[in-house]
């Protein structure tokens, strides 16, 4: 075991997929001998060389339009996106081609490309930069959509994704980055932790589905919910697509409660998902209406008063506790 | 409006002139005598016109959703793919019907997209040819992702991609050009400027000539007469045989013209007058380059009759064809949108499935 911070385990993570295999190429703005602007890639140019650490120009369609042909030539490109915000350039190459290119091809061609994303809010960062629009890849069938939620999480679930033959979208908490545990470096990659959500802190009175930076607030919320009484349960969901509702589900129906929380707005997010997925499938275990906790629906606001928009404890507990109205 | 060939400082090259003779410039090599290449790109064009006619007339009959006729641009296309070695990957936007046939696409695999029965046809791979793209210029940032695959690789390999005029205004077109510059990519832009994005004419898309734009970007650009098999035939061999060998990327302008209009759902005639289609039709490429033939002796009237057979005979096909293919089943699409099917789009489709069989 190894104590590293969640943008170390990440920089570790990409150091094994490229020392494991030779068709493993990073591309990105500024990653290369800047070792990116989180330095999630710090060291790896030297490491690997520039053909593999590719610092590229600053287009962001481009990067992931040319990880497509990269991958049509069996390579296994690994996109880093500088910030959340400015995806959305490259949005056409997702969602028209990466995304579908699979079933376009009856089957025939695969893109095993990866696409890193430092994403949320909290950091006290700029416009743009404090973005979760997980909900709009979620959307699109053909990708993977995860987000990685601990350091340890953050190393299994990239070897993962960099050696899943299907597209996948990778989240990156960036309020997370700095956060610190002990990882196994020695794990090879389980293609598990794509498909599954993780129960992090058994309980037995609500069922708090999270994910993201969310989850370290979900944990803290169970701690002085405990002290007051209740026993929160907290699922990091990891996938946002698939969704593991065999776990969510299995958990609501010996909670008969639930809290959706996340960042990006409520209306049309991950949680709307998941309350109605809860909803159907556990009907008649549930003690109470599905709530959902997250951000309001709009812009994403200026960082001085980013705190009352971010889902806090506060609100979490707050919404627990109606569940346990009427 | 018809491009403005005179607009650019660069001329167009042509190798056949105004009265049909062939005038090869010197020291003009097609690595083959001339007739022999003449032929074959008389041949490729010719059936494709076949292909285009027969698969016009089903789309008219209702057999397929829509086609987007090829014609006027034959000889830009078969000039250009004959210009590589079969295992030159090639990026096609989705009028390349010249480029596919002369790589092998079949009736088959070339009207499922336009049937209705598939997204796509063949298998990349088999042919060195991707599937059609639709979303304008896109196919440009493939192409160049898959040259540096071909860099990292070290192989001799060129690629070479398709793009219209229209398709040029497109953010990803810049891009490309940028990209490749700067990697040094071997690769090649064939860019077919047919005059018209559906409606819009060359004066409303870009104020630069576009072989002038890709030389700014630093490609090794070209003009040439698209019009004339024979000398984009040179031209594209020349330029590939540089970026084979090193050089920068490449970027070709063949200046043609789309005689019928974007698609079966087109009406040119709202935007672009009878005179000028039919100027164009008097430099229609397939006469032109027969005229030139036959001034030539390059070929006698049995080759031009077997052609003709050849074409019939690809006519019937590509009818029989294309009333024999059946829809690629939902449930084959639901195993085929994932590599490692996820076990939420599985349930979909046992559920679907289930559904299904309650009605056989």
């Amino acid at each position: 075991m190894t104590t590293l911070n969640l943008g170390k385990a990440l920089n570790e993570g990409l150091r094994a997929a490229l020392a494991s295999d030779p068709k493993v190429v990073l591309m990105g703005e500024d990653i290369g001998t800047l070792g990116g602007v989180f330095r999630i890639t710090d060291g790896l140019a030297s490491e690997f060389g520039a053909d593999r650490v590719r610092d590229t120009p600053l287009s962001e369609s481009a990067i992931v339009g040319t990880a497509i042909g990269l991958a049509l030539r069996g390579y296994r490109p690994v996109c880093e996106i500088q910030f959340d915000g400015f995806v959305y350039p490259a949005f056409d190459q997702i969602v028209a081609h990466l995304a579908k290119m699979r079933a376009r091809t009856n089957g025939r061609v695969s893109l095993p490309v990866t696409i890193r994303i430092p994403f949320g809010g909290g950091i006290k960062a700029i416009e743009h930069h404090s973005e979760s629009n997980e909900a709009y890849f979620a959307h699109t069938s053909g990708l993977r959509v995860v987000v990685c939620s601990s350091p340890g999480s953050a190393y299994d679930m990239l070897r993962a994704a960099i050696a899943s033959d299907d597209p996948v979208i990778f989240y990156e908490p960036k309020r997370l980055y700095w956060d610190r545990e002990d990882v196994n470096l020695s794990r090879d990659a389980a293609a598990g932790v794509l498909d599954t959500a993780a129960v992090l802190r058994n309980g037995t009175d609500v069922t708090v589905v999270t994910y993201g930076a969310s989850v370290r607030l979900a944990l803290a919320a169970a701690d002085i919910a405990q002290g007051e009484g209740r026993s929160l349960e907290v699922i990091d969901l990891r996938s946002l697509s698939p969704i593991d509702t065999d776990t969510v589900n299995a958990s609501v129906r010996k909670t008969g409660r639930a809290v959706v929380l996340h960042e990006a707005p409520t209306f049309l997010g991950l949680g709307s998902e998941v309350a109605a997925a809860i909803s159907h499938d556990c009907f008649y275990s549930l003690e109470a209406p599905v709530e959902r906790v997250g951000g309001y629906n709009i812009p994403y606001p200026h960082s001085r008063i980013e705190d009352e928009y971010l889902p806090d404890v506060d609100r979490l507990l707050d919404a627990v506790d109606r569940t346990f109205e009427g | 409006m018809a491009p403005d060939v005179t607009a650019s400082p660069t001329p167009c090259f042509r190798v056949i002139d105004d009265d049909g003779s062939v005038v090869l410039p010197e020291g003009a090599d097609f690595g083959e005598p001339v007739e022999v290449v003449a032929r074959r790109l008389y041949r490729d064009m010719a059936l494709a016109r076949r292909f285009d006619q027969e698969a016009f007339a089903l789309q008219r009959q209702g057999e397929l959703a829509l086609w987007l006729l090829c014609q006027g641009q034959e000889a830009a296309q078969a000039g250009s793919i004959r210009a590589l070695r079969d295992s030159d990957f090639v990026f096609p936007s989705y009028r390349e019907h010249v480029a596919a046939i002369a790589r092998g696409v079949t009736p088959e695999e070339m009207l499922p997209l336009w049937r209705g029965t598939a997204h796509s046809g063949w298998a990349p791979e088999a042919h060195h040819f991707h599937i059609y793209t639709l979303v304008l210029a896109t196919q440009m940032l493939h192409a160049v992702g898959y040259a540096m695959g071909v860099q990292l690789d070290r192989s001799d390999e060129v690629v070479l991609v398709y793009v219209g005029d229209g398709a040029m205004s497109e953010g990803d077109a810049s891009e490309a050009l940028n990209w490749a510059a700067t990697a040094a990519l071997p690769i090649v832009f064939l860019c077919q400027n047919n005059a018209w994005a559906i409606s819009t004419p060359n004066a409303k898309q870009f104020k630069a000539p576009l072989h002038e734009r890709a030389r700014g970007f630093g490609l090794d650009a070209h003009f040439v007469d698209g019009n004339d098999a024979l000398a984009v035939n040179l031209v594209v061999l020349q330029a590939v045989d540089r970026v084979r060998a090193g050089g920068p990327p490449a970027f070709i302008e063949a200046a043609t013209y789309r005689i019928g209009g974007h698609s079966t759902s087109d009406d040119p005639k709202r935007y672009r007058s009878d005179a000028e289609v039919a100027a164009w039709l008097e430099r229609d490429p397939i006469p032109r380059l027969r005229r030139a033939m036959e001034r030539a002796a390059f070929a006698d009237v049995d080759f031009f009759a077997d052609v003709d057979r050849e074409g019939d005979r690809l006519g019937a096909r590509v009818r029989a064809a294309c009333l024999a293919l059946e829809p690629v089943p939902l449930s084959s699409v639901m195993r085929n949108t994932f590599v490692t099917e996820t076990l939420a789009l599985q349930r979909e489709r046992e559920e679907h499935e289930e559904f299904q069989g309650t009605f056989a």
